[in-house]
């Protein structure tokens, strides 16, 4: 994967604005969200901080329509499209028993689409990720950042308006994370979808997103939203930017309260 | 060719120390020939009695093949049908439970009324005693799909049945062939009970030559029983390398 270079042309998607009000959600009566409210704008990389354990999965599936909330709402406009939203786990969970283009493929063979087109589609989400080499290899035979491009191919090929992910690249050494955040940020400035992105990194998420937010470890209660003033292109460069340095350090600061 | 030259050696091994060893002790007087035949005597028994040692070979692997067929295709069907909802599975479970806790032994004279003398109690003895392993492993295999795969087909609006045949059921296959590699040596094992009773292949060998004190044709007998099982158990893993080799760590290397 090249590095980001300029922006491209106009985005091939058009993202979904989001819309959480009051959102509770309890697990065996012991409530991991408690009256959680968000507006994400269309198209908008936001990341969202937390420690362990502060419902950020929780709001992933509730977002996704995997779990409903106990009350209140989580509305996404428009509404109408369906299999709008694609989600990437912590961990690739790949079928292993299926090559790398056919793992691509998955979501579109599930939604019925035929063979052919589904093959060039996971064909195209493949080269968007860098992968098109170890297509027809088994994911035992790929090494940890090459399966998690896998399962970002996978969430792609369905071109989604919403994008979620879940502490994708948390188990990755180092580099291949810091090459696989600068594919996600040039991804998302090629196709205009809007990015929820969890993680436990603040680098990370300064780094990647435009808008952060910070979840204190009880009921999901936003404890800072903060838009950051970073560049809408980003390579390793920003890595050593000043800027990038103050915009950690104002997270920071609002996690160190927090724990 | 050679691997499996190689794999037989180490196992071949402890076979020939432990057959110099009985046959040295028997030699010597130490062990009483009619208590334990020497080796050499029960291979001499192979060899003079081979035709009817082998057609009771043929017989009981017959009948346990059948009943071991048996097993995997209702074994892999109840499991099947059991995860299809937890009401299901805690009203019939129990039931299934039952095939692992009867005394086949006990049954095996009711199994000859039902069934009569001959190959269909032998096939229903080794089915009882080799379904549940099959229906066990393979019900946990698929309870254990992996949930944020399940959370991906629901996002994206697979039925159930893409879920359990392009999820579950793959997923749980090296858990249903470990089944079944149990069920397989189970299988020889009712095979030879229901032939102890149902009077066929090598159980009557067996039970014949126990009344009149013939221990080298016992010993003979229940050697080939085991070639039989260790066979059965061979033909498993050839398939379970044949279905996973790409995928699945353990038979990698």
């Amino acid at each position: 994967m090249t590095e980001a270079t300029t922006p491209t042309t106009s985005p091939i998607t058009t993202g979904v604005a989001l819309r959480l009000h009051q959102v509770r959600r309890a697990f065996d009566s012991l409530p991991v969200i408690t009256s959680f409210s968000l507006n994400v704008d269309a198209g908008e990389f936001l990341a969202i901080l937390g420690p362990s354990g502060c419902g950020k999965s929780t709001l992933l599936r509730l977002i996704a329509g995997l779990i409903q909330p106990d009350s209140g709402t989580v509305s996404l406009s428009p509404a109408d499209t369906k299999f709008q939203t694609a989600y990437v786990f912590q961990d690739p969970h790949l079928l292993p028993w299926r090559t790398v283009l056919e793992n691509a493929a998955l979501p579109l063979e599930l939604m019925g689409v035929d063979r052919a087109p589904r093959l060039a589609k996971a064909h195209a989400a493949l080269a968007d990720v860098g992968l098109t080499e170890a297509e027809s290899r088994y994911p035992a035979q790929l090494s940890g950042g090459m399966r998690m491009r896998v399962s970002l191919a996978r969430a792609l090929v369905t071109e989604p308006r919403l994008l979620l992910l879940d502490e994708p690249f948390a188990a990755l050494d180092e580099i291949t994370r810091f090459r696989l955040d600068v594919s996600l940020r040039s991804l998302w400035l090629e196709r205009g979808m809007t990015v929820i992105f969890v993680t436990h990194s603040i680098t990370e998420a300064a780094f990647l997103a435009d808008r952060a937010i910070v979840l204190t470890g009880k009921g999901g209660i936003v404890k800072l939203d903060r838009r950051l003033n970073l560049p809408r292109v980003r390579n390793n460069d920003l890595r050593v930017n000043p800027q990038l340095a103050l915009e950690t350090q104002a997270l920071l600061t609002a996690m160190e309260e927090e724990s | 060719m050679r691997t499996a030259l190689r794999k037989a050696v180490p196992a071949a091994i402890p076979f020939l120390a432990i057959t110099i060893a009985i046959e040295s002790l028997v030699r010597a007087g130490w062990v009483k020939a009619w208590l334990v035949p020497p080796p050499s005597a029960i291979f001499q028994t192979i060899v003079r009695d081979a035709p009817e040692l082998f057609r009771a070979l043929a017989m009981t692997s017959f009948g346990a093949l059948t009943g071991f067929a048996l097993s995997a295709a209702f074994g892999i069907a109840i499991a099947v049908y059991l995860s299809s909802s937890r009401a299901i599975q805690q009203a019939f479970y129990p039931y299934a439970i039952f095939f692992q806790t009867v005394p086949i032994i006990a049954i095996a004279p009711l199994l000859v009324i039902w069934f009569g003398y001959g190959l269909r109690t032998v096939v229903a003895s080794a089915f009882i005693v080799s379904i549940f392993p099959v229906i066990a492993n393979t019900l946990s295999g698929i309870l254990s799909t992996d949930r944020a795969l399940r959370d991906l087909f629901s996002l994206y609006g697979a039925s159930r049945s893409a879920t359990l045949w392009k999820l579950s059921f793959p997923a749980a296959l090296p858990q249903i062939l470990t089944g079944l590699r149990i069920a397989g040596g189970l299988a020889v094992i009712g095979a030879i009970v229901g032939e102890f009773i149902g009077g066929q292949g090598l159980g009557a060998v067996v039970d014949v030559a126990r009344t009149q004190q013939r221990t080298d044709k016992v010993f003979a007998a229940v050697l080939l029983a085991s070639f039989l099982g260790l066979a059965l158990f061979g033909l498993i893993n050839l398939l379970s390398r044949v279905v996973l080799q790409r995928w699945h760590a353990s038979e990698q290397n």
